[in-house]
């Protein structure tokens, strides 16, 4: 080190004193207490999701038969009992039955990874690629009807689903592939992308229902209904889960390079493209799930609201990221409660909590929400 | 039309080279912006590339680092093709306004500097030895204090410093920067060139672009080491003497040819 360090020093412990009186300190900067508390959230959100996890895993094992098939029945028993212990309290007659306990598990768990895929894609301006990858989800259930139809299976939600996850997928590279290959604004080829899977959707749809005798809950899908969430479905978003939390992990700083810096993440030689195309396809799993529940007009917003909000107040990406996935699970948990107590549509109700939170937090930031691009 | 001012009398003078062009030429269609220049870049170099906008110099900035590749002729960086080029870490690099992402994205000033790890660390996990990089970055830019800030409560010139940091924490040998003192006031700008001319003769090969050629050479003479090269190595005052500036901003097209 250079003898001549002391110059730069000085001067900017000048500019640190200058810079701490001019700026406005956003909300909450309040003493030694947010972090903890931000943890402590984390922590239980965390006990949340390994418990719903779990709810899913012996909703699947008392299908078996054997000693496996008692263990699943004795633990999914102990959620029924927790649901009427909440029934007990809250006065209603609903969280004891499986359905419900399945839509919680599965809301709880979209949350989660909703949120972390949600932050990034915030932050890369890739927040309507959400609303576009429903569209295409829901081509998916239509094609998925027709596919039930042709190979003669049941044609139950969990299968539509996963049609739907696959034809999201492939939608999300061929997405990636046009904005890569045409000139036009970022959002022209999500906007063509948009309109034109829920054309496909339409004429799917109409055409498989004279054909194939698959009875869809288009509505459902549309708008959102914890009560089309099934034992398939479910089990489906808690394997997602577990997958999508341990890719975030895996690739959270190549993730956090290219949202923050691409060309400079370019030029330290990461495989941006991939990495890009991991997390539209991630985004793709992840609007499938939570179309289930929140439909596919709303699903984006699960993506992008609590992050925003979290964008609001935070000081780090790491804040952010924590904050999101608290945000997402108030929302959750208050929007779905509510749709269940009072027979709601889910999605609107928790996306509606989450509005709240987010003007909220407006309100009480110094950061002008004009900097969040919302495209 | 663009210029490069290149120092002379390097302090670290290993010999090995950082970057080498030869006839490279490179257009956006019809267009050329780069073309047929050949530059070579030893380690241990100040390298300032001056030209005014539209001169090509961020073209020949970013085919310098692999960003781009050229229609014909060659680049090596450290030796290898820019395209096969691996060490992602041993290039620093501040595109044009970069430092601006935090206005919209909630980022402190550590994370921002822990991304010069993430090369080094992989998919592994930063481990103790990124952490000591980081900290002894923020200390040797000056903005320790800053560490816990999001950076958009710094100063365009505290930005700056948090990207050099970046640089630093990655152990970069070669450090490209895109305009980094636009948006940045006149002090804070001579006290960013001073600290890039002590990283300079510290041993780190720097590159930095900028469209007035006033704002990277006043500061290079008031600096302890104020000879520099014009493209063709020529120092400071013979370029500013030559007809290099009137051949790079006045009306003639054209791209100097770098090689002396």
């Amino acid at each position: 080190m250079s003898q001549d360090t002391a110059d730069p020093a000085e001067e900017s412990t000048d500019a640190v004193t200058e810079s701490g009186g001019a700026t406005t300190e956003r909300f909450p900067q309040s003493g030694g207490l947010r972090q903890p508390l931000e943890y402590l959230g984390l922590g239980v959100t965390a006990l949340l999701a390994v418990a719903m996890v779990a709810l899913v895993a012996f909703d699947w094992l008392q299908t078996l038969s054997g000693p496996l098939g008692g263990v699943g029945e004795a633990g999914f028993g102990l959620y029924e009992e927790a649901g009427r212990a909440l029934d007990s309290l809250l006065g209603t007659n609903v969280f004891w039955v499986s359905t419900t306990l399945r839509a919680v598990a599965t809301g709880v768990l979209v949350g989660v990874m909703a949120l972390l895929v949600g932050a990034f894609l915030v932050h890369r301006q890739m927040a309507l690629i959400g609303e576009t990858l429903a569209h295409t989800a829901f081509a998916g259930v239509a094609i998925g009807v027709v596919v039930a139809g042709v190979l003669g299976l049941s044609g139950s939600a969990g299968q539509l689903v996963l049609v739907a996850l696959v034809v999201s997928a492939l939608a999300a590279l061929g997405l990636q592939w046009l904005t890569a290959h045409t000139d036009a604004y970022g959002d022209v080829p999500i906007a063509i992308t948009l309109a034109g899977s829920f054309a496909l959707a339409t004429l799917v749809i109409s055409w498989g229902e004279g054909n194939f005798p698959v009875a869809i809950d288009i509505r459902g899908f549309l708008f959102g209904s914890h009560a089309i969430v099934t034992a398939g479905g479910a089990r489906l978003i808690g394997v997602l889960t577990v997958v999508v939390v341990a890719l975030v992990v895996l690739n959270y700083k190549q993730f956090l390079f290219i949202t923050f810096d691409e060309q400079a993440a370019r030029v330290a030689r990461l495989n941006v493209r991939r990495y890009n195309s991991l997390l539209i396809v991630m985004t793709a799993v992840v609007v499938v799930g939570a179309m289930q529940i929140l439909g596919v007009i709303l699903v984006a917003g699960m993506l992008v609201i609590p992050s925003a909000a979290a964008s609001q107040v935070a000081g780090s990406f790491r804040e952010v990221l924590v904050l999101s996935v608290l945000f997402g699970q108030v929302s959750v948990l208050v929007g779905l409660g509510t749709a269940i107590i009072w027979s709601l549509p889910s999605g609107g109700a928790i996306i509606l909590v989450g509005v709240c939170l987010y003007l909220a937090t407006v309100a009480v930031s110094g950061r002008s929400a004009g900097q969040l691009s919302t495209h | 039309m663009s210029g490069v001012v290149d120092r002379t009398d390097t302090a670290v003078a290993d010999g090995d080279t950082v970057v080498d062009m030869a006839d490279v030429t490179f257009g956006y269609g019809d267009t050329v912006a780069v073309e047929e220049v050949s530059l070579s870049v030893e380690a241990g170099e100040f390298l300032g590339i001056l030209g005014p906008n539209g001169s090509g110099k961020t073209t020949l900035l970013h085919l310098m680092i692999g960003l781009k590749q050229p229609d014909a002729g060659t680049v090596e960086l450290f030796g290898e093709p820019t395209d096969a080029f691996g060490e992602g870490e041993r290039i620093g690099y501040v595109a044009q306004r970069a430092t601006d992402r935090g206005d919209a994205m909630p980022i402190s000033v550590r994370e921002t500097v822990l991304m010069g790890r993430f090369p080094h660390a992989g998919h592994g996990r930063i481990g103790s030895e990124d952490r000591a990089a980081v900290d002894r970055a923020l200390d040797r830019v000056g903005i320790a204090a800053l560490a816990n800030r999001p950076i958009d409560q710094l100063s365009g010139g505290q930005r700056q410093r948090t990207f050099i940091a970046r640089a630093l924490a990655a152990e970069a040998d070669l450090l490209a920067l895109d305009e980094p003192t636009v948006g940045v006031d006149v002090d804070s700008r001579t006290a960013f060139y001073d600290m890039l001319d002590e990283l300079n003769s510290e041993g780190m090969t720097i590159a930095p672009l900028e469209p007035n050629a006033a704002t990277l050479t006043t500061p290079v003479h008031t600096a302890p080491c104020p000879t520099r090269r014009l493209c063709h190595h020529g120092d400071t005052t013979s370029f500013l003497e030559s007809d290099a500036i009137e051949a790079a901003y006045g009306r003639r097209s054209g791209i100097v040819d770098h090689h002396g």
